[in-house]
């Protein structure tokens, strides 16, 4: 932690990112960052390239040119060690959850610490009780297989697998997707609660409309290749882009602002 | 004190400790603490009294706050009066979370015995074996109504699985069948030579590539790249709920998808033993060649002699029931994958090991009922 703090107020900064899959152009210059403890939303419509930029930041894939920073790394020049050591700070939640399929509940929750930490089974058992019980979860299903799991049960094991380390990083791809809207509320309560704790910092693409208006700090939204505004909720909603109009003042979100 | 490190300092004051949590408790320096922790409570002793101070852990994560929350707990479980002090506020957020959260250890899964072992696997063998004759069944079924309504077939599906499964196997067919050729012929010539029989190695190729062995390796072969194509192919479909799919708009599946692929094998198999009957001949015929020195001439002219044309017709017939076996194997395991991506490759694995089983155990059927026809 001690680290991150040294570190300049950005955890991520993404500088004019231009993006091509062969002849078709997804990012023309896109640049945002994340600052430190926030709860950061990458919004757009579909196609925008919300999920390429996000697979860039965690090093799936790299940007055709631009400049990528996270937590002080600059991704361009990053060394094989240094990857290493960035990939287990941060923690990654999947649009399917991509749990490992050969291994029960527990195991792939416990991956982690069986593989970067010299914990004894025993603990480690305890810390993927806790971690279940905190996504909702009942202790009975740790022994049962992805396959036999339900679709938002499934979203909530990847959730606490991406926990299980404590990252100071969390990466979400539609992370309320497939949850039914009490399990969605009490997802955006913990990550908030964890934020709040643990100096968290939240980079998750969604269209919740929940989350966005509760608990998202700043977005950015994609459109046209462009970051078409970044900035806190007001000073979105003040846009004129076509998006962010049909976006927030369509009848669903009018809806949520008139109460 | 370094504040990298988790220290944990225990003072004693007769029946009173005093524990000093500092530093940085989290995953990677917790395990230390942990031996100690564990140490500390094998030696305390009913009515002692603990307190915990946590004013100087400067650093913590769930997993140091977790262990803090269970040897508390244990403390209070040997009846010793137990105080926790010094949170600040994020620690005794974390530490409500923590407690909110603390659930029943679950039960470790029952051991089952060997005996079990084997009843469990009779059981599922047997419920597997009746789920396959119960494809058996409906494919043949949706077979007889092909028959009735002609326009039903998918012919563009049949040919294409033609294509697959006939053009795209003639090179390893025929490299197979040619290495097969060259080993009888080798095989043959040294024992053949002793006895000065040299010319019989016309009847020995002619007679067990046409009869058994052509029809027996294209089989494998087939088997292993359109069978286990076929499982992976409709796996992938059942994964992705495209049968599903299917099934609401009133496709049927057997006609849609099994039927074209029986039909299509049915066809290509047996045209592929009559091409790896000239191949595994040829093979034989160049070694023939050059181990006995048997021309070509002299090979082909007493080839039609010694090679009656019942046996090339017995290696022929047996073509379209190994296809019906290996593409019912096929498409039934293709069914039975479940929701998860592992089962694709183990019912790939299980189709092909099953469709080879199959297509020799039909072939001993074969010997046998033949041999008591004495064809």
């Amino acid at each position: 932690m001690s680290e991150v703090k040294n570190m300049n107020k950005n955890i991520i900064e993404v500088k004019n990112i231009v993006t091509k899959f062969g002849e078709n152009i997804v990012h023309d210059g896109v640049s945002f960052h994340v600052k430190k403890g926030e709860i950061f939303g990458l919004l757009g419509g579909s196609g925008s390239g919300k999920s390429t930029i996000l697979k860039e930041i965690i090093m799936l894939t790299q940007p055709f040119s631009g400049e990528i920073t996270v937590l002080g790394h600059s991704l361009s020049k990053i060394g094989i060690q240094e990857t290493q050591e960035l990939r287990k700070s941060w923690g990654v939640l999947f649009q399917s959850g991509a749990l490992f399929s050969p291994l029960t509940v527990e195991e792939n929750i416990a991956i982690l610490l069986k593989e970067y930490s010299e914990l004894d089974a025993e603990t480690i058992k305890d810390i993927v009780r806790i971690k279940l019980s905190m996504v909702g979860l009942p202790s009975s299903s740790a022994k049962l297989y992805p396959a036999e799991l339900s679709g938002g049960m499934r979203k909530r094991v990847a959730l606490a697998r991406a926990l299980v380390m404590d990252p100071k990083l969390l990466f979400l791809d539609e992370p309320t997707s497939g949850l039914d809207p009490v399990g969605a509320q009490e997802f955006d309560k913990l990550i908030v609660g964890l934020r709040d704790m643990m100096d968290l910092t939240v980079v998750m693409i969604t269209h919740d409309l929940d989350s966005i208006f509760t608990i998202v700090d700043r977005f950015v939204v994609l459109g046209d290749k462009k970051v078409v505004i970044e900035g806190k909720l007001d000073s979105v909603m003040k846009s004129k882009d076509a998006f962010v109009e049909k976006f927030f003042k369509g009848d669903r979100a009018r809806h949520r602002i008139r109460i | 004190m370094k504040t990298d490190q988790a220290t944990l300092e225990i003072k004693q004051d007769k029946n009173y400790f005093i524990l000093f949590c500092s530093g940085k408790w989290t995953i990677t320096t917790i395990p230390t603490i942990i031996k100690q922790l564990k140490i500390f409570t094998q030696n305390l002793h009913k009515n002692n009294t603990v307190y915990w101070n946590l004013e100087a852990m400067n650093e913590f994560d769930s997993a140091g706050m977790l262990m803090v929350l269970k040897y508390v707990d244990k403390c209070k479980d040997l009846g010793c009066e137990t105080t926790l002090s010094g949170l600040n506020k994020n620690q005794q957020m974390m530490h409500d979370l923590l407690r909110q959260n603390m659930t029943e250890a679950y039960l470790a899964p029952k051991k089952s015995n060997f005996l079990a072992h084997i009843g469990e696997k009779s059981v599922y063998f047997w419920k597997d074996f009746i789920a396959f004759l119960a494809f058996l069944g409906e494919s043949t079924m949706a077979l007889f109504y092909s028959f009735l309504h002609p326009s039903s077939i998918r012919f563009r599906a049949m040919v294409k699985h033609i294509d697959d499964s006939l053009v795209g196997a003639l090179g390893i067919i025929a490299l197979t069948a040619f290495l097969i050729g060259v080993v009888i012929a080798y095989q043959s010539a040294v024992q053949l030579e002793k006895f000065g029989a040299n010319i019989f190695i016309v009847d020995m190729i002619g007679i067990s590539v046409t009869r058994e062995l052509a029809p027996l390796i294209t089989a494998i072969v087939v088997a292993g790249r359109s069978g286990s194509s076929y499982t992976a192919q409709i796996g992938v479909m059942k994964l992705t709920e495209e049968i599903d799919a299917m099934k609401t708009m009133g496709f049927d599946p057997f006609r849609f998808l099994v039927l074209p692929r029986i039909f299509a094998l049915m066809i290509a198999l047996p045209l592929l033993i009559f091409f790896a009957d000239i191949v595994g001949i040829l093979g034989g015929m160049i070694i023939s060649k050059i181990q006995l020195n048997i021309s070509y001439s002299e090979f082909i002219s007493h080839l039609r002699s010694a090679l009656d044309v019942k046996h090339y017709w017995v290696g022929l017939i047996k073509g379209p029931f190994f296809a019906w076996l290996i593409a019912s194997v096929g498409c039934f395991r293709g069914f039975q994958v479940s929701r998860d991506t592992e089962s694709i490759g183990y019912y790939t694995t299980v189709s092909v090991v099953n469709a080879i089983f199959l297509v020799i155990a039909c072939d001993a059927l074969f010997s046998i009922i033949l041999t008591e026809l004495k064809i």
